[in-house]
């Protein structure tokens, strides 16, 4: 136990001053790599996700998650006024399994959405992304780096991100 | 195992250091990764059968960190059940690093050495994920290659021991998955309105045979599958079936038959319309790493139940699992958007979903003359494809529909009609079908831009089992930040007086960014809960309970 205890006792001074670190310096990072599927099952490699130095909305969301329908649904409404505005690029990723995915196509396409939908089964890019729990949002700049990052929704919470678009579209800092 | 995580930690500490300290110069690394804390305090509350608690507190929690260097990534995470709440496998006892790898990609070869997880097609073969909430955790242990030997070609491969907890399985899986997409192929596809993607896996487990057992246990178990998801224009027409040699265990009574797979979905779908139509056989499918193990871990095939996964927690008070010796089923669902300005769109549009599955023991007849059905050490029974069981294991109707009315207030209404055969799907011998009628209304309302507030109503009625229920559950919420919530579920109709319970719950949290805190008070009943803008699948327990989830 000894071992572990002192494994643990490093991790935790890792994570800590890892996290203050956050606090200093506010990061940007560059979006892992992972491999995921388009919503007709064709391989893709998140490497490919550009919008031509405009910035983009990534949305980590499932079939079963309503609250991730209510933040799409909430979005598409105002969706065209967004991209005029700022040219931004919704990728709604759905973490739906084997059990669902073969559901997500039809249910996109009835609602009309106009993001990109790709399907994440396994969790790869998930992890690759820290992502615990849906709904989780994150907004990349034109360089293709996460800024900003946000959990849970409710309505309202869309003002918020636009906000945050807007910022990043100007090239103005997040604070 | 320590000298890797050793060299890991020094890794990051050297990332660490004043030299790379700013996190993303070129050439330089960068750390993250997300922390998760549940515990709870409980509440001796025998009236439920919640069961007494010596220790008073249990909690779970976990750290992934992630450190990413160009083409190489390296992660570990350290797991702490001290003890693990109620409603998880208490097996998982105790604290350490479970999950730790390495990798690297350069051009089209990928390497992963260490715990991964890895999905072959659907996972009918082999499936290695986690899930946190349900206490999942079935990472291969080794060593994986992922390689594009040429455009429009995936090659994976894989070797490794099983997570079992805090050890590792001694039996060895292997496995091979190729995958071809057609229209990158050959160029004279590329720009065809029909895409085909082909693919095929194999997957082999060995363990050795038991000395102990009555029969010569098979120690190689080789299974495979093949599949092709065609799609052209609005039409997809996706399959899979595998195949597996005899792999007797205790789940299926120390049969030596083979088992078999099988599984199709199709759909059409356009703007504002969508139909999908699937449908599923299993038979003796159960595949593990381990033969003499049953529960939750040590699986490899994931075989997916066909039926919607609902989230109101009354609708999923009679959830369905797969039956991993035999099922088939069929799912089919109807999705539609009647237009704003239409008579039934009203202003916003309405959406409306239908849809309707049905799960069926498969047949099964004596082998021969003298071996009774199922009966161990021998091939068991043999079914015919085709045919559908007389017993019914689910079948389930239901409705929704979405309406935005205004403004400020939406709704969504749905109706379920459940035909559940606990006996089967609980494990209740004897007790009847349960036939449930639910009924559910979402609405939210909002009081100004940022506030809202948000109203379940809730109610099941049956006849069998524990009785009607109704709930009632109210959510405050100020965006992005704040939520505050009550939820009583009241199953008032139980044929036992005594148990005639409420189950309350006030929960209060806060999110800022990526991190949330949530604190709850009161009882839960197992199900899927969705409150504070969250959906987390939610063991029983009763007392007080905070929640501290990061991502960094």
């Amino acid at each position: 136990m000894t071992n572990k205890t002192i494994l643990v006792v490093l991790l935790a001074l890792f994570a800590f001053t890892f996290s203050f670190a956050q606090e200093t310096e506010k990061k940007a990072y560059l979006l892992p790599q992972a491999d995921v599927k388009t919503l007709d099952g064709k391989a893709f490699n998140t490497k490919l996700l550009k919008n031509d130095g405009k910035p983009m909305i990534i949305s980590f969301w499932a079939l079963w998650c309503k609250p991730c329908i209510k933040e799409l649904t909430t979005i598409a409404d105002v969706y065209p006024d967004w991209v005029k505005e700022t040219g931004v690029k919704l990728v709604a990723v759905s973490i739906d399994d084997a059990r669902s995915t073969a559901r997500v196509q039809p249910f996109v396409d009835s609602k009309d959405w106009e993001y990109q939908v790709l399907l994440d089964p396994n969790g790869d890019f998930k992890r690759a992304l820290n992502v615990n729990m849906v709904p989780h949002t994150f907004v990349l700049n034109g360089k293709g780096e996460i800024v900003w990052q946000h959990t849970s929704f409710s309505e309202g919470a869309e003002l918020e991100l636009i906000n945050i678009v807007r910022k990043v579209a100007k090239g103005e800092p997040i604070e | 195992m320590r000298r890797l995580s050793i060299g890991l930690l020094l890794l990051f500490a050297f990332s660490q250091s004043p030299i790379s300290y700013a996190q993303n110069l070129p050439g330089s690394g960068s750390i993250h990764g997300n922390f998760e804390l549940s515990a709870q305090l409980y509440s001796d509350d025998s009236v439920i059968g919640a069961p007494k608690v010596d220790e008073k507190m249990r909690m779970n929690g976990y750290l992934n960190l992630l450190y990413t260097n160009g083409n190489f990534t390296a992660g570990i995470r350290y797991e702490a059940y001290l003890n693990p709440m109620l409603g998880y496998d208490q097996a998982y006892e105790g604290n350490g690093i479970p999950y730790r790898f390495a990798s690297y990609k350069k051009d089209d070869l990928e390497v992963t050495v260490g715990n991964f997880y890895e999905q072959f097609g659907n996972g009918l073969l082999l499936r290695t994920y986690e899930d946190k909430t349900l206490g999942i955790d079935n990472s291969l242990d080794g060593i994986r290659l992922k390689f594009e030997p040429y455009r429009g070609i995936t090659v994976k491969g894989l070797i490794g021991n099983q997570r079992y907890y805090w050890e590792r399985t001694k039996g060895i899986v292997r496995g091979a998955d190729a995958e071809i997409n057609f229209n990158d192929l050959l160029t004279s596809l590329a720009n065809s309105k029909t895409h085909i993607i082909l693919g095929g896996s194999f997957v082999s487990k060995f363990q050795k045979d038991d000395p102990g057992s009555l029969y010569k246990l098979p120690e190689n178990v080789g299974a495979y599958a093949g599949r092709m998801d065609l799609s052209r224009g609005k039409f997809r027409l996706s399959g899979e079936y595998a195949y597996k040699i005899n792999d007797p265990s205790v789940l299926n009574n120390w049969i030596f038959k083979e088992g078999q797979a099988l599984l199709i979905q199709s759909s059409y779908s356009q703007k504002g319309m969508g139909i999908t139509l699937a449908v599923k056989r299993i038979d003796n499918m159960n595949y593990r790493t381990d033969r003499s193990v049953s529960g939750s871990p040590l699986t490899l095939s994931y075989l997916p139940p066909l039926t919607r996964q609902q989230s109101y927690s009354l609708a999923t008070i009679y959830p369905y699992a797969s039956q991993p010796n035999g099922e088939m089923g069929f799912y089919a669902e109807f999705v539609y958007k009647f237009k704003k300005g239409s008579l039934l769109g009203g202003k916003y549009g309405t959406d409306l979903n239908v849809n309707y599955s049905g799960v069926y023991n498969i047949d099964r007849q004596k082998v021969n003359a003298t071996d009774s059905l199922g009966a161990s050490g021998t091939l068991g029974y043999k079914s015919d494809f085709f045919k559908l069981g007389d017993e019914i294991y689910f079948k389930e109707f239901n409705t929704e529909i979405t309406h935005k009315f205004n403004k400020r207030f939406k709704g969504i209404v749905s109706y379920l009609h459940q035909t559940y055969n606990i006996d089967v799907i609980e494990g209740h011998p004897g007790d009847p079908m349960v036939y449930a009628n639910v009924a559910i209304a979402d609405l939210t309302y909002m009081l100004s831009d940022s506030k809202a507030l948000h109203a379940e109503l809730q109610g099941l009625w049956t006849k069998q089992d524990k009785g009607d229920w109704a709930q009632l559950l109210l959510e405050y919420s100020i965006a992005p930040s704040w939520f505050v919530s009550v939820m009583d579920q009241y199953n008032y109709g139980n044929p036992d007086k005594a148990k005639q319970l409420h189950y309350y719950l006030g929960s209060f949290g806060y999110n800022k960014g990526a991190n949330r805190i949530a604190f709850s008070w009161g009882r839960q009943r197992a199900g899927i809960l969705c409150v504070g803008g969250v959906c987390r699948a939610v063991p029983a327990s009763n007392g007080f309970q905070i929640n501290i989830t990061s991502s960094f």
